[in-house]
């Protein structure tokens, strides 16, 4: 069993790299972008049994820093 | 003194926190690898330094926080041991839960590599025995992630209990309100971008750093 977690700044938490991006995009011509924010996806092939709760654990414990960042837990089919 | 360095993989500046500790202390530190469970006997101070712990993965700091050393650490600064945290170890401290907030890329998003004016905002802590209130100091930073960040209510609390130690004169890394180094409720636990091991001696172009290992040797054995 797969599961996707996404993390993600914290509305109003500056964001730096995100806004580097923007100028980026922007320098390259990409006009009508009003703003990015980055972020990150990790991908977790977990064994079965493991529960929502568990994931989250691991989110609270270690994949997010709460302080600064959300995070989406996203589970996957399973592979045929 | 008795001291203790944590080491971890990617630390790089642990020699040069064991020279300064050597210097002021007159004995050397135990170099503490991150897979001990703990501490040596007597550990009168732990020093968490700089460099690249875990190659900076995931977030800086947040490896190196869940490593067991680190539950030795906490289980020491819970007794009253004196911790510094300097520049990764300021971030491993945020990540271990140990102080407040996050630091995260510097605002310019270059990597800032000199010396830099700070402001002693609080000289009554044990790191700070040696500077006065509102003194000028200049200790060179080193880093990609220091730009400290929490929420208001923490920044008002921080400012409100004495709890920024080091304040940057000039913006320079994006810190709300230029902090650059707090202190925990208890006053024992301080996180520090600067880097005050590289100005203990005069070849180094300053020895403002010396005086925090001083005063806070004076105190511990006071």
């Amino acid at each position: 069993m797969k599961a996707r977690v996404f993390i993600t700044l914290k509305n109003g938490v500056l964001d730096p790299q995100g806004k580097a991006i923007h100028h980026a995009l922007e320098g390259l011509g990409f006009a009508g972008v009003n703003d990015v924010r980055a972020g990150k996806l990790i991908e977790l092939d977990l064994a079965d049994g493991i529960s929502d709760a568990d994931i989250e654990d691991m989110c609270r414990k270690l994949l997010a820093n709460t302080v600064i960042e959300n995070f989406r837990i996203e589970r996957l089919e399973p592979a045929a | 003194m008795k001291t203790a360095v944590i080491v971890f993989p990617g630390s790089n500046c642990d020699r040069d926190l064991a020279v300064a500790l050597e210097q002021v202390t007159g004995r050397k530190p135990a170099m503490v690898w991150h897979q001990e469970s703990e501490l040596p006997d007597g550990t009168e101070f732990v020093g968490i330094p700089g460099g690249f712990s875990y190659g900076d993965y995931l977030r800086s700091g947040a490896m190196a926080a869940r490593s067991p050393v680190m539950r030795a650490v906490k289980d020491a600064a819970g007794r009253g041991v004196p911790v510094i945290g300097i520049c990764n170890g300021f971030q491993v401290l945020t990540e271990a839960g140990m102080l407040p907030g996050a630091l995260m890329r510097n605002a310019g998003l270059s990597f800032i590599c000199r010396p830099v004016p700070l402001r002693v905002e609080n000289s009554q802590s044990l790191f700070t025995a040696q500077y006065d209130s509102g003194e000028t100091i200049m200790l060179p930073v080193a880093h990609h992630d220091g730009n400290f960040q929490a929420d208001e209510a923490t920044l008002d609390r921080l400012e409100g209990e004495g709890r920024v130690a080091f304040r940057y004169l000039d913006a320079c890394n994006g810190s709300a309100r230029n902090i650059a180094g707090i202190l925990n409720t208890a006053g024992n636990v301080l996180g520090l971008m600067p880097h005050p091991e590289r100005v203990i001696e005069p070849a180094h172009g300053g020895m403002d750093g010396r005086r925090l290992f001083e005063g806070l040797l004076e105190t511990v054995n006071a």
